[in-house]
């Protein structure tokens, strides 16, 4: 193995192979979640909090322990910073971690994050000791905002949450790569295993993927091909790409032709 | 009696029930679960400790499939 295939991503000091972060909503069933989950190769699934079911059969928290995959709870359907600080306060009760990938949504229809809501309550779970991962929009100002107040990273969207519209920016997403100290993880919006590939050529450092693999019509074989486009787009990104030209440039040598006579 | 809104519904319990009471009536496994009352989280050690008053509200939670 050539040594530049160990390039772990490091967050808040915790190595991890993959960059392929996984979203658990919107699976059919727990078997199809487990399948999806162990061919994506992620180390990391989100999970959500809601209300117990006295109904529920099966644990999601056993399928990913069955995985060695890390819980990364998530404050979804959260609107305020006040109910998003409650929930990540219950999830590290839960799920005894104090990682938490924050969102405050600002409207149902868009599913957009509302840039104050989400800053205010990155400030208070900092300081109250969470390792925040803040999902935000494709600002590089609310990026750097919320690093400044101590996430441990940003997580820009690409288009809106389950819309498959892909990376409707790329030029902001450049531009919070280029000013982050902090991982940048391309999160929502993923359609297809391209907009995967094409974050991660913008230097992203990681991708987060939900829909796009628990919708598929066949979501283990999906997993896969996001696995395999992470990979790709980090190697090319890493490669270092050769730069657009409006004209060809011959690679094969234009000295040493043959002579023929076409007259 | 004791009135207390358990997940948006209205559950009456005896008197000087306490928020370990109301999990096992919810939810009698409780592993990954945790509480809020009154918008504030009950560390699982404290729950055998919390008595719950008329009017409370108390969330129970676990683990959802969410992005």
């Amino acid at each position: 193995m050539p040594e530049w295939r160990d390039d772990p991503l490091v967050i808040a000091g915790r190595r991890l192979a993959s960059r392929l972060l996984f979203g658990t909503g919107g699976m059919a069933s727990l078997d199809a979640l487990h399948r999806a989950l162990a061919a994506s190769g992620s180390e990391i699934a989100t999970v959500a909090l809601r209300r117990v079911d006295p109904q529920a059969r099966g644990s999601l928290l056993d399928v990913l322990a069955e995985l060695a995959v890390s819980a990364l709870p998530n404050t979804a359907g959260c609107y305020t910073a006040t109910e998003a600080v409650l929930t990540a306060r219950l999830a590290r009760e839960a799920f005894g971690t104090d990682w938490v990938k924050l969102e405050v949504i600002g409207d149902d229809r868009t599913l957009l994050p509302d840039p104050i809501e989400l800053v205010a309550a990155a400030e208070i779970l900092v300081d109250d000791g969470f390792t925040v991962l803040a999902y935000t929009t494709d600002d590089p100002v609310v990026a750097r905002r919320l690093e400044a107040c101590g996430c441990a990273a940003v997580m820009p969207l690409g288009s809106p949450i389950g819309s498959g519209l892909g990376i409707r920016n790329p030029h902001n997403i450049s531009l919070i790569v280029e000013q982050a100290g902090v991982p940048v993880i391309l999160d929502a919006g993923i359609g297809t295993a391209s907009d995967a590939c094409l974050a991660m050529e913008l230097g992203c450092d990681g991708v987060l993927v939900a829909s796009a693999i628990t919708r598929a019509q066949r979501p283990e074989r999906m997993a896969a091909a996001m696995r395999g486009a992470v990979v790709a787009g980090r190697d090319a990104w890493a490669a270092g790409r050769i730069p657009r030209r409006f004209h060809a440039a011959a690679s094969s040598p234009t000295d040493g032709l043959i002579a023929v006579d076409t007259r | 009696m004791t009135a207390v809104v358990v997940n948006g519904t209205t559950w009456l319990g005896p008197r000087h029930v306490t928020v370990a009471q109301v999990v096992d009536v919810w939810c009698p496994s409780p592993k990954g679960v945790a509480v809020a009352l009154n918008d504030e989280v009950v560390p699982t050690s404290r729950w055998k400790g919390t008595v719950i008053t008329d009017g409370d509200r108390v969330e129970i939670v676990t683990a959802a499939a969410g992005g």
